[in-house]
Protein backbone atom coordinates (compact mmCIF):
# COMPACT_ATOMS: atom_id res chain seq x y z
CA UNK A 1 0.00 0.00 0.00
CA UNK A 2 2.64 2.90 1.13
CA UNK A 3 6.07 2.69 1.46
CA UNK A 4 8.50 5.33 2.78
CA UNK A 5 12.44 4.73 1.60
CA UNK A 6 14.77 6.53 3.46
CA UNK A 7 12.44 9.66 3.93
CA UNK A 8 14.82 12.83 6.02
CA UNK A 9 13.57 16.27 6.28
CA UNK A 10 16.24 18.64 7.51
CA UNK A 11 15.33 22.07 8.08
CA UNK A 12 18.05 25.34 9.22
CA UNK A 13 17.18 26.52 12.48
CA UNK A 14 17.45 30.43 13.50
CA UNK A 15 21.11 29.87 14.31
CA UNK A 16 21.89 28.54 10.76
CA UNK A 17 22.63 25.33 12.26
CA UNK A 18 21.12 21.99 10.23
CA UNK A 19 17.90 20.22 12.36
CA UNK A 20 17.21 17.09 11.78
CA UNK A 21 13.23 16.74 12.25
CA UNK A 22 13.06 13.27 10.14
CA UNK A 23 16.21 11.05 10.03
CA UNK A 24 16.51 8.47 7.26
CA UNK A 25 12.85 7.00 7.90
CA UNK A 26 11.80 3.62 5.65
CA UNK A 27 8.67 2.10 6.11
CA UNK A 28 6.02 0.00 5.13
CA UNK A 29 2.47 -0.02 5.55
CA UNK A 30 0.08 -2.41 4.09
CA UNK A 31 -2.39 -3.21 7.24
CA UNK A 32 -5.44 -2.06 8.15
CA UNK A 33 -5.05 0.50 11.11
CA UNK A 34 -1.59 1.56 11.77
CA UNK A 35 -0.81 4.07 14.39
CA UNK A 36 2.13 5.78 15.08
CA UNK A 37 2.74 7.44 18.43
CA UNK A 38 5.50 8.89 20.06
CA UNK A 39 6.65 12.21 22.00
CA UNK A 40 6.36 15.57 20.98
CA UNK A 41 8.66 17.24 18.74
CA UNK A 42 9.61 13.50 17.31
CA UNK A 43 8.38 14.38 13.68
CA UNK A 44 4.73 12.17 13.62
CA UNK A 45 2.87 15.25 11.97
CA UNK A 46 5.84 16.51 9.90
CA UNK A 47 5.87 12.81 8.07
CA UNK A 48 2.14 12.82 7.64
CA UNK A 49 2.28 15.92 5.46
CA UNK A 50 5.08 14.68 3.75
CA UNK A 51 2.49 11.77 3.31
CA UNK A 52 -0.22 13.95 2.17
CA UNK A 53 2.44 16.12 0.21
CA UNK A 54 2.16 19.47 2.23
CA UNK A 55 6.16 19.15 2.83
CA UNK A 56 8.76 18.20 0.71
CA UNK A 57 10.60 16.10 2.08
CA UNK A 58 14.75 16.85 1.94
CA UNK A 59 15.78 13.17 -0.07
CA UNK A 60 13.88 9.93 -0.18
CA UNK A 61 10.67 8.76 -1.95
CA UNK A 62 7.34 7.67 -1.52
CA UNK A 63 5.41 4.58 -2.69
CA UNK A 64 1.38 4.12 -3.21
CA UNK A 65 0.72 1.15 -4.29
CA UNK A 66 4.10 0.34 -6.15
CA UNK A 67 3.97 3.89 -7.86
CA UNK A 68 6.15 6.51 -7.04
CA UNK A 69 4.35 9.48 -5.50
CA UNK A 70 7.54 11.82 -4.55
CA UNK A 71 6.96 14.48 -7.36
CA UNK A 72 3.39 14.49 -7.25
CA UNK A 73 1.34 17.65 -5.49
CA UNK A 74 -1.39 17.70 -2.63
CA UNK A 75 -4.03 17.78 -5.21
CA UNK A 76 -2.40 14.94 -7.02
CA UNK A 77 -2.41 12.62 -4.26
CA UNK A 78 -5.36 13.37 -2.67
CA UNK A 79 -6.67 12.09 -6.57
CA UNK A 80 -4.68 9.18 -6.01
CA UNK A 81 -6.10 8.22 -2.53
CA UNK A 82 -5.12 9.82 -0.60
CA UNK A 83 -7.07 11.99 2.65
CA UNK A 84 -5.42 13.97 5.64
CA UNK A 85 -7.18 15.08 8.58
CA UNK A 86 -5.74 18.47 9.79
CA UNK A 87 -5.08 18.29 13.35
CA UNK A 88 -6.02 22.05 13.89
CA UNK A 89 -9.26 21.79 11.48
CA UNK A 90 -9.19 24.72 9.20
CA UNK A 91 -12.08 27.83 9.61
CA UNK A 92 -13.89 28.88 6.77
CA UNK A 93 -16.30 32.02 6.22
CA UNK A 94 -19.01 31.06 4.24
CA UNK A 95 -18.33 27.68 3.46
CA UNK A 96 -20.80 25.61 5.46
CA UNK A 97 -20.67 21.86 6.55
CA UNK A 98 -22.91 20.60 3.81
CA UNK A 99 -20.06 22.46 1.37
CA UNK A 100 -17.49 20.85 2.60
CA UNK A 101 -18.69 17.61 2.64
CA UNK A 102 -19.79 17.98 -0.56
CA UNK A 103 -16.62 19.32 -2.00
CA UNK A 104 -14.67 16.25 0.04
CA UNK A 105 -17.05 13.76 -1.49
CA UNK A 106 -16.37 15.50 -4.73
CA UNK A 107 -20.15 15.56 -6.29
CA UNK A 108 -23.17 17.97 -4.95
CA UNK A 109 -24.78 16.31 -2.16
CA UNK A 110 -28.50 16.39 -1.16
CA UNK A 111 -28.93 17.00 2.59
CA UNK A 112 -30.08 13.73 3.56
CA UNK A 113 -26.23 11.93 1.75
CA UNK A 114 -24.66 14.17 4.29
CA UNK A 115 -27.10 13.77 7.07
CA UNK A 116 -25.75 10.13 6.52
CA UNK A 117 -22.05 11.09 7.01
CA UNK A 118 -22.36 13.00 9.78
CA UNK A 119 -24.41 10.45 11.99
CA UNK A 120 -21.53 8.42 11.55
CA UNK A 121 -19.61 10.45 13.32
CA UNK A 122 -22.22 11.78 16.15
CA UNK A 123 -23.58 14.82 14.50
CA UNK A 124 -27.31 15.86 13.86
CA UNK A 125 -26.96 16.46 10.52
CA UNK A 126 -30.24 18.69 11.03
CA UNK A 127 -28.43 20.85 13.55
CA UNK A 128 -25.28 21.55 11.12
CA UNK A 129 -25.64 20.63 7.77
CA UNK A 130 -26.23 24.70 6.89
CA UNK A 131 -23.95 25.51 9.38
CA UNK A 132 -20.49 27.51 8.87
CA UNK A 133 -17.22 25.59 9.40
CA UNK A 134 -16.19 28.40 11.75
CA UNK A 135 -15.32 28.90 15.02
CA UNK A 136 -18.81 29.50 16.04
CA UNK A 137 -18.60 25.24 16.39
CA UNK A 138 -16.59 24.04 18.90
CA UNK A 139 -13.06 22.20 18.93
CA UNK A 140 -15.01 18.67 19.05
CA UNK A 141 -17.94 19.54 16.20
CA UNK A 142 -14.97 21.11 13.85
CA UNK A 143 -12.63 17.07 14.73
CA UNK A 144 -15.51 15.53 13.78
CA UNK A 145 -16.88 17.21 10.55
CA UNK A 146 -13.30 16.63 10.03
CA UNK A 147 -13.80 13.61 10.02
CA UNK A 148 -16.79 13.26 8.23
CA UNK A 149 -15.16 14.81 5.76
CA UNK A 150 -12.26 11.93 5.04
CA UNK A 151 -15.60 9.54 5.51
CA UNK A 152 -17.03 11.44 2.42
CA UNK A 153 -14.03 10.79 0.27
CA UNK A 154 -13.61 6.99 1.22
CA UNK A 155 -10.30 6.74 0.08
CA UNK A 156 -7.82 4.06 0.33
CA UNK A 157 -5.36 5.85 2.51
CA UNK A 158 -6.89 8.01 5.27
CA UNK A 159 -4.22 10.18 7.61
CA UNK A 160 -5.54 11.05 11.04
CA UNK A 161 -3.15 14.10 12.62
CA UNK A 162 -4.25 13.23 16.74
CA UNK A 163 -7.90 13.16 16.33
CA UNK A 164 -8.19 13.73 20.17
CA UNK A 165 -5.95 16.80 20.48
CA UNK A 166 -8.31 20.16 21.70
CA UNK A 167 -11.01 17.81 22.32
CA UNK A 168 -12.99 17.09 25.89
CA UNK A 169 -13.02 13.89 27.24
CA UNK A 170 -16.94 13.69 26.38
CA UNK A 171 -16.11 14.01 22.98
CA UNK A 172 -13.15 11.64 22.62
CA UNK A 173 -15.10 8.47 24.42
CA UNK A 174 -17.52 8.84 21.51
CA UNK A 175 -14.71 9.61 19.31
CA UNK A 176 -13.56 6.37 20.26
CA UNK A 177 -16.58 4.36 18.61
CA UNK A 178 -16.29 6.15 15.88
CA UNK A 179 -12.82 5.18 14.82
CA UNK A 180 -13.58 1.19 16.29
CA UNK A 181 -16.44 1.59 13.14
CA UNK A 182 -13.95 2.96 11.01
CA UNK A 183 -11.70 0.39 11.46
CA UNK A 184 -14.08 -2.64 10.84
CA UNK A 185 -16.48 -0.64 7.97
CA UNK A 186 -13.55 0.97 5.72
CA UNK A 187 -11.99 -0.22 2.83
CA UNK A 188 -8.66 1.29 2.79
CA UNK A 189 -5.65 1.73 5.22
CA UNK A 190 -6.23 3.81 8.20
CA UNK A 191 -2.57 5.80 9.35
CA UNK A 192 -3.36 7.81 12.60
CA UNK A 193 -1.14 9.52 15.11
CA UNK A 194 -2.18 9.20 18.47
CA UNK A 195 -1.14 8.94 22.34
CA UNK A 196 -4.29 7.23 23.31
CA UNK A 197 -3.78 4.32 24.49
CA UNK A 198 -7.33 3.22 23.10
CA UNK A 199 -6.89 3.96 19.81
CA UNK A 200 -3.38 1.85 20.15
CA UNK A 201 -5.42 -0.77 21.62
CA UNK A 202 -6.99 -1.45 18.13
CA UNK A 203 -4.15 -0.77 15.83
CA UNK A 204 -2.88 -3.44 13.93
CA UNK A 205 1.05 -2.04 14.33
CA UNK A 206 2.47 0.41 16.41
CA UNK A 207 5.15 2.66 14.71
CA UNK A 208 7.27 5.13 17.63
CA UNK A 209 8.85 7.90 16.16
CA UNK A 210 11.76 9.89 18.51
CA UNK A 211 13.98 12.54 17.72
CA UNK A 212 12.94 11.73 13.72
CA UNK A 213 13.57 8.25 14.02
CA UNK A 214 11.85 4.95 14.44
CA UNK A 215 12.28 3.89 17.57
CA UNK A 216 9.87 0.82 17.72
CA UNK A 217 7.30 -0.63 15.62
CA UNK A 218 5.21 -3.93 15.90
CA UNK A 219 2.07 -5.23 17.39
CA UNK A 220 0.39 -3.69 20.77
CA UNK A 221 2.06 -6.61 22.43
CA UNK A 222 5.49 -6.27 21.52
CA UNK A 223 5.57 -2.09 21.50
CA UNK A 224 3.78 -1.47 24.77
CA UNK A 225 6.18 -2.89 27.34
CA UNK A 226 8.63 -0.67 26.05
CA UNK A 227 7.11 2.41 25.29
CA UNK A 228 5.66 2.81 28.95
CA UNK A 229 10.00 2.27 29.87
CA UNK A 230 10.18 5.03 27.37
CA UNK A 231 8.15 7.28 28.64
CA UNK A 232 9.77 7.46 32.27
CA UNK A 233 13.20 9.02 30.70
CA UNK A 234 13.98 11.25 33.97
CA UNK A 235 15.21 9.81 36.56
CA UNK A 236 13.71 12.02 38.88
CA UNK A 237 10.74 10.78 37.76
CA UNK A 238 11.58 7.56 37.27
CA UNK A 239 12.19 7.50 41.25
CA UNK A 240 8.79 9.15 42.13
CA UNK A 241 6.87 6.48 40.17
CA UNK B 1 -36.60 44.14 -24.99
CA UNK B 2 -33.83 42.74 -26.46
CA UNK B 3 -31.56 39.60 -25.55
CA UNK B 4 -29.12 41.65 -24.12
CA UNK B 5 -31.59 43.65 -21.75
CA UNK B 6 -33.14 40.13 -20.70
CA UNK B 7 -29.91 38.68 -19.84
CA UNK B 8 -28.93 42.08 -17.63
CA UNK B 9 -32.83 41.79 -15.75
CA UNK B 10 -32.15 38.09 -15.08
CA UNK B 11 -28.38 39.91 -13.71
CA UNK B 12 -29.68 42.64 -11.45
CA UNK B 13 -33.11 41.12 -10.51
CA UNK B 14 -33.06 37.36 -11.26
CA UNK B 15 -36.04 37.95 -13.57
CA UNK B 16 -36.70 36.16 -16.95
CA UNK B 17 -39.95 37.24 -17.54
CA UNK B 18 -42.22 40.30 -16.56
CA UNK B 19 -42.28 40.02 -12.90
CA UNK B 20 -45.37 39.61 -10.64
CA UNK B 21 -47.03 42.06 -8.49
CA UNK B 22 -45.70 46.14 -8.73
CA UNK B 23 -42.81 46.32 -11.03
CA UNK B 24 -41.23 49.64 -13.18
CA UNK B 25 -38.72 48.56 -15.83
CA UNK B 26 -36.55 51.66 -16.85
CA UNK B 27 -34.46 50.96 -19.87
CA UNK B 28 -32.07 53.46 -21.71
CA UNK B 29 -33.22 56.11 -19.43
CA UNK B 30 -36.64 55.98 -20.31
CA UNK B 31 -39.73 53.89 -18.80
CA UNK B 32 -40.20 50.64 -20.49
CA UNK B 33 -42.58 49.10 -18.58
CA UNK B 34 -44.59 49.26 -14.99
CA UNK B 35 -47.25 47.71 -13.33
CA UNK B 36 -48.94 48.73 -10.13
CA UNK B 37 -51.42 47.07 -7.39
CA UNK B 38 -53.98 47.90 -5.63
CA UNK B 39 -51.63 48.44 -2.30
CA UNK B 40 -48.36 49.22 -4.20
CA UNK B 41 -48.99 52.81 -6.28
CA UNK B 42 -45.42 53.69 -8.60
CA UNK B 43 -45.66 57.19 -9.98
CA UNK B 44 -43.53 59.56 -12.06
CA UNK B 45 -41.87 62.45 -10.76
CA UNK B 46 -42.98 65.84 -12.26
CA UNK B 47 -40.18 68.17 -11.29
CA UNK B 48 -37.19 65.35 -11.79
CA UNK B 49 -36.18 61.86 -13.30
CA UNK B 50 -37.61 59.00 -11.13
CA UNK B 51 -40.54 57.59 -9.68
CA UNK B 52 -42.50 57.70 -6.39
CA UNK B 53 -43.21 54.18 -4.46
CA UNK B 54 -45.98 54.21 -2.24
CA UNK B 55 -46.89 51.38 -0.15
CA UNK B 56 -50.02 51.40 1.92
CA UNK B 57 -50.35 51.07 5.46
CA UNK B 58 -50.56 47.20 6.50
CA UNK B 59 -49.76 45.95 2.94
CA UNK B 60 -48.15 42.81 3.53
CA UNK B 61 -45.82 39.89 1.52
CA UNK B 62 -45.82 41.64 -1.38
CA UNK B 63 -43.19 42.77 -3.94
CA UNK B 64 -41.79 45.97 -5.83
CA UNK B 65 -39.18 45.35 -8.54
CA UNK B 66 -37.56 48.40 -10.08
CA UNK B 67 -34.45 47.25 -12.33
CA UNK B 68 -33.03 49.92 -14.26
CA UNK B 69 -31.08 48.37 -17.34
CA UNK B 70 -29.06 50.21 -19.52
CA UNK B 71 -27.37 48.31 -22.86
CA UNK B 72 -26.53 51.60 -24.70
CA UNK B 73 -23.13 53.17 -24.63
CA UNK B 74 -22.94 56.70 -23.60
CA UNK B 75 -25.80 56.45 -21.56
CA UNK B 76 -26.04 58.68 -18.43
CA UNK B 77 -28.59 58.32 -16.71
CA UNK B 78 -29.51 59.99 -13.37
CA UNK B 79 -32.45 59.01 -11.19
CA UNK B 80 -34.31 59.58 -7.80
CA UNK B 81 -36.56 57.48 -6.63
CA UNK B 82 -38.81 57.66 -3.25
CA UNK B 83 -39.99 54.70 -1.12
CA UNK B 84 -42.89 55.67 1.12
CA UNK B 85 -43.56 52.45 3.71
CA UNK B 86 -47.08 52.77 4.88
CA UNK B 87 -47.19 51.89 8.81
CA UNK B 88 -47.23 47.82 9.70
CA UNK B 89 -46.18 47.16 6.15
CA UNK B 90 -44.28 44.17 5.59
CA UNK B 91 -42.77 44.19 1.83
CA UNK B 92 -39.49 42.63 -0.95
CA UNK B 93 -38.41 45.74 -2.77
CA UNK B 94 -35.81 44.60 -5.57
CA UNK B 95 -33.71 47.18 -7.26
CA UNK B 96 -30.71 46.91 -9.46
CA UNK B 97 -29.16 48.51 -12.13
CA UNK B 98 -27.40 46.82 -15.21
CA UNK B 99 -24.82 48.20 -17.71
CA UNK B 100 -23.68 46.60 -20.93
CA UNK B 101 -21.66 48.99 -22.68
CA UNK B 102 -20.42 47.79 -26.21
CA UNK B 103 -19.67 51.24 -27.15
CA UNK B 104 -16.15 53.52 -26.33
CA UNK B 105 -17.88 56.11 -23.93
CA UNK B 106 -18.37 55.89 -20.32
CA UNK B 107 -22.12 54.81 -19.24
CA UNK B 108 -23.25 55.71 -16.07
CA UNK B 109 -26.00 55.41 -13.61
CA UNK B 110 -26.51 57.39 -10.62
CA UNK B 111 -29.52 56.70 -8.25
CA UNK B 112 -31.00 58.29 -4.70
CA UNK B 113 -33.01 55.80 -3.36
CA UNK B 114 -34.55 57.36 0.14
CA UNK B 115 -36.26 55.28 2.29
CA UNK B 116 -39.44 56.32 4.81
CA UNK B 117 -39.83 52.95 6.65
CA UNK B 118 -43.17 53.77 8.74
CA UNK B 119 -44.02 53.03 12.23
CA UNK B 120 -43.33 49.19 12.40
CA UNK B 121 -42.60 48.11 8.45
CA UNK B 122 -40.59 46.35 7.70
CA UNK B 123 -38.66 45.65 4.70
CA UNK B 124 -36.07 44.00 2.82
CA UNK B 125 -34.53 45.70 0.32
CA UNK B 126 -32.03 44.28 -2.25
CA UNK B 127 -30.13 45.99 -4.95
CA UNK B 128 -27.59 44.51 -7.16
CA UNK B 129 -25.06 46.02 -9.98
CA UNK B 130 -23.25 44.00 -12.76
CA UNK B 131 -21.94 45.42 -15.56
CA UNK B 132 -20.58 43.39 -18.94
CA UNK B 133 -19.96 44.86 -22.21
CA UNK B 134 -17.02 44.34 -24.45
CA UNK B 135 -15.96 47.64 -25.50
CA UNK B 136 -13.07 50.19 -23.75
CA UNK B 137 -16.37 52.15 -22.23
CA UNK B 138 -16.17 52.44 -18.67
CA UNK B 139 -19.47 51.55 -16.33
CA UNK B 140 -19.87 53.77 -13.82
CA UNK B 141 -22.66 53.57 -10.76
CA UNK B 142 -22.88 55.61 -8.03
CA UNK B 143 -25.75 54.84 -5.79
CA UNK B 144 -27.23 56.65 -3.15
CA UNK B 145 -29.23 55.21 -0.28
CA UNK B 146 -31.24 57.80 2.28
CA UNK B 147 -33.24 55.74 5.28
CA UNK B 148 -35.23 57.14 7.28
CA UNK B 149 -36.93 54.93 9.93
CA UNK B 150 -39.53 55.56 12.24
CA UNK B 151 -40.48 53.64 15.58
CA UNK B 152 -40.07 50.47 15.61
CA UNK B 153 -39.06 49.82 12.12
CA UNK B 154 -37.21 46.85 10.97
CA UNK B 155 -34.49 47.18 7.18
CA UNK B 156 -32.69 45.15 5.63
CA UNK B 157 -30.41 45.76 3.13
CA UNK B 158 -28.48 43.49 0.63
CA UNK B 159 -26.47 45.34 -1.41
CA UNK B 160 -24.05 43.49 -3.75
CA UNK B 161 -21.83 44.19 -6.84
CA UNK B 162 -19.89 41.19 -8.26
CA UNK B 163 -18.67 42.02 -11.62
CA UNK B 164 -17.71 44.96 -14.32
CA UNK B 165 -18.03 48.08 -12.87
CA UNK B 166 -15.56 50.38 -13.18
CA UNK B 167 -16.02 52.67 -10.86
CA UNK B 168 -18.57 53.01 -8.23
CA UNK B 169 -18.94 55.10 -5.04
CA UNK B 170 -21.99 54.36 -2.67
CA UNK B 171 -23.08 56.10 -0.61
CA UNK B 172 -25.37 55.13 2.29
CA UNK B 173 -27.24 57.39 5.27
CA UNK B 174 -29.82 56.13 7.89
CA UNK B 175 -31.37 57.83 10.72
CA UNK B 176 -33.00 55.43 13.42
CA UNK B 177 -35.91 56.80 15.88
CA UNK B 178 -37.03 54.60 18.82
CA UNK B 179 -36.84 50.36 18.55
CA UNK B 180 -35.75 50.47 14.91
CA UNK B 181 -33.44 48.03 13.62
CA UNK B 182 -31.14 48.32 10.28
CA UNK B 183 -29.18 45.29 8.88
CA UNK B 184 -26.93 46.13 6.16
CA UNK B 185 -25.28 43.34 4.21
CA UNK B 186 -22.60 44.42 1.42
CA UNK B 187 -20.98 42.10 -0.87
CA UNK B 188 -18.15 43.77 -3.43
CA UNK B 189 -15.64 41.96 -5.73
CA UNK B 190 -13.60 44.13 -7.80
CA UNK B 191 -11.01 43.14 -10.46
CA UNK B 192 -8.58 44.77 -13.22
CA UNK B 193 -8.14 48.80 -12.16
CA UNK B 194 -12.01 48.83 -10.77
CA UNK B 195 -12.43 51.71 -8.13
CA UNK B 196 -15.11 50.93 -5.26
CA UNK B 197 -15.84 52.92 -2.26
CA UNK B 198 -18.43 52.45 -0.05
CA UNK B 199 -19.46 55.15 2.74
CA UNK B 200 -21.91 54.08 5.68
CA UNK B 201 -23.34 56.68 8.38
CA UNK B 202 -25.60 55.77 10.73
CA UNK B 203 -27.21 57.78 13.32
CA UNK B 204 -28.74 56.20 16.37
CA UNK B 205 -31.17 58.32 17.50
CA UNK B 206 -33.71 56.50 19.31
CA UNK B 207 -33.68 54.54 22.32
CA UNK B 208 -33.56 50.61 22.10
CA UNK B 209 -32.56 51.17 18.18
CA UNK B 210 -30.18 49.39 16.73
CA UNK B 211 -27.99 48.53 13.29
CA UNK B 212 -25.67 46.32 12.66
CA UNK B 213 -23.43 47.05 9.38
CA UNK B 214 -21.25 43.77 7.39
CA UNK B 215 -18.98 44.00 4.54
CA UNK B 216 -17.43 41.47 3.00
CA UNK B 217 -15.58 42.16 -0.29
CA UNK B 218 -12.94 40.95 -2.43
CA UNK B 219 -10.20 43.11 -4.14
CA UNK B 220 -8.45 41.31 -7.03
CA UNK B 221 -6.13 42.39 -9.61
CA UNK B 222 -5.14 45.92 -9.17
CA UNK B 223 -8.42 46.86 -8.31
CA UNK B 224 -8.93 49.35 -5.11
CA UNK B 225 -11.19 49.33 -2.19
CA UNK B 226 -11.93 52.07 0.56
CA UNK B 227 -14.41 51.26 2.83
CA UNK B 228 -15.80 54.06 5.45
CA UNK B 229 -18.36 53.52 8.08
CA UNK B 230 -19.64 55.58 10.63
CA UNK B 231 -22.06 55.12 13.58
CA UNK B 232 -23.29 57.81 16.03
CA UNK B 233 -24.72 56.78 19.35
CA UNK B 234 -27.16 58.99 20.02
CA UNK B 235 -29.05 57.44 22.39
CA UNK B 236 -29.45 53.91 24.62
CA UNK B 237 -29.06 51.98 21.08
CA UNK B 238 -26.39 49.02 19.56
CA UNK B 239 -24.79 49.70 16.41
CA UNK B 240 -21.83 46.69 15.07
CA UNK B 241 -20.06 47.12 11.71
CA UNK B 242 -17.54 44.53 9.97
CA UNK B 243 -15.24 44.90 7.32
CA UNK B 244 -13.98 41.66 6.30
CA UNK B 245 -11.86 41.76 3.01
CA UNK B 246 -9.86 39.01 1.03
CA UNK B 247 -7.12 40.91 -0.77
CA UNK B 248 -5.46 38.99 -4.10
CA UNK B 249 -2.63 39.96 -6.50
CA UNK B 250 -1.64 43.56 -6.37
CA UNK B 251 -4.94 44.89 -5.51
CA UNK B 252 -5.32 47.38 -2.25
CA UNK B 253 -8.08 48.12 0.17
CA UNK B 254 -8.36 50.20 3.64
CA UNK B 255 -10.92 50.56 5.98
CA UNK B 256 -11.38 53.44 8.17
CA UNK B 257 -14.63 52.78 10.90
CA UNK B 258 -15.32 55.64 12.99
CA UNK B 259 -17.52 55.57 16.24
CA UNK B 260 -18.84 57.93 17.94
CA UNK B 261 -21.30 57.65 21.17
CA UNK B 262 -23.01 60.50 22.60
CA UNK B 263 -24.88 59.04 25.26
CA UNK B 264 -23.44 56.50 27.65
CA UNK B 265 -25.64 53.83 27.44
CA UNK B 266 -24.54 53.48 24.08
CA UNK B 267 -22.90 50.22 22.67
CA UNK B 268 -20.70 50.37 19.51
CA UNK B 269 -18.58 48.11 18.39
CA UNK B 270 -16.32 47.76 14.87
CA UNK B 271 -14.47 44.87 13.25
CA UNK B 272 -11.79 45.16 10.63
CA UNK B 273 -9.97 42.58 9.24
CA UNK B 274 -7.99 42.54 5.69
CA UNK B 275 -5.73 40.05 4.46
CA UNK B 276 -4.90 37.40 1.81
CA UNK B 277 -7.07 34.01 1.36
CA UNK B 278 -4.80 31.61 4.74
CA UNK B 279 -2.53 29.25 3.03
CA UNK B 280 -4.01 26.19 5.47
CA UNK B 281 -7.42 27.04 3.98
CA UNK B 282 -5.89 26.26 0.12
CA UNK B 283 -4.23 23.15 1.41
CA UNK B 284 -7.16 22.01 3.29
CA UNK B 285 -9.29 22.07 0.03
CA UNK B 286 -5.83 20.47 -2.10
CA UNK B 287 -6.14 17.43 0.42
CA UNK B 288 -9.68 17.06 -0.81
CA UNK B 289 -8.89 16.99 -4.42
CA UNK B 290 -9.40 20.71 -5.91
CA UNK B 291 -6.69 22.58 -7.64
CA UNK B 292 -5.31 25.51 -6.04
CA UNK B 293 -7.41 27.25 -8.55
CA UNK B 294 -10.23 25.59 -8.02
CA UNK B 295 -9.73 25.65 -3.99
CA UNK B 296 -9.34 29.96 -4.08
CA UNK B 297 -12.96 29.84 -6.35
CA UNK B 298 -14.22 27.82 -3.56
CA UNK B 299 -13.34 30.15 -0.61
CA UNK B 300 -14.17 33.66 -2.54
CA UNK B 301 -17.54 31.95 -3.54
CA UNK B 302 -18.09 31.05 -0.12
CA UNK B 303 -17.12 34.47 1.33
CA UNK B 304 -19.44 36.22 -0.96
CA UNK B 305 -22.15 33.95 -0.41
Amino acid sequence: MLELKNISYVVEDENGQEKVILDDISLTIDEHFVAITGPNGGGKSTLAKIIAGIITPTSGQILLDGEDITGLNITERANKGISFAFQQPVHFKGLTVKDMVSIASGKTMTTHQVCDILSEVGLCARDYVEREVNNSLSGGELKRIEIAMILARGTKLSLFDEPEAGIDLWSFNSLIKVFEKMRDDINGAILIISHQERILNIADKIIVLANGKISNIGTKEEVFPKLLLEAVNCKRLEEKI
Amino acid sequence: MDIIQKNLLEQVADLHEVPKGAYNIRANGELSSRNTTANIDIVTKEDKPGIDIIIKPGTKNESVHIPVIISESGVKDMVYNDFYIGEGADVVIIAGCGIHNMGMETSKHDGIHTFYVGKNAKIKYVEKHYGAGDGNGENVMNPETVIIMEEGSYMEMETTQIKGIDSTIRVTTAKLEAGATLEIRENIMTHGKQYAKTDFSVDLNGADSSANVVSRSVARDRSKQEFFSVINGNSECRGHSECDAIIMDEASVSASPQLTANNIDASLIHEAAIGKIAGEQLIKLMTLGLTEQEAEEQIINGFMK
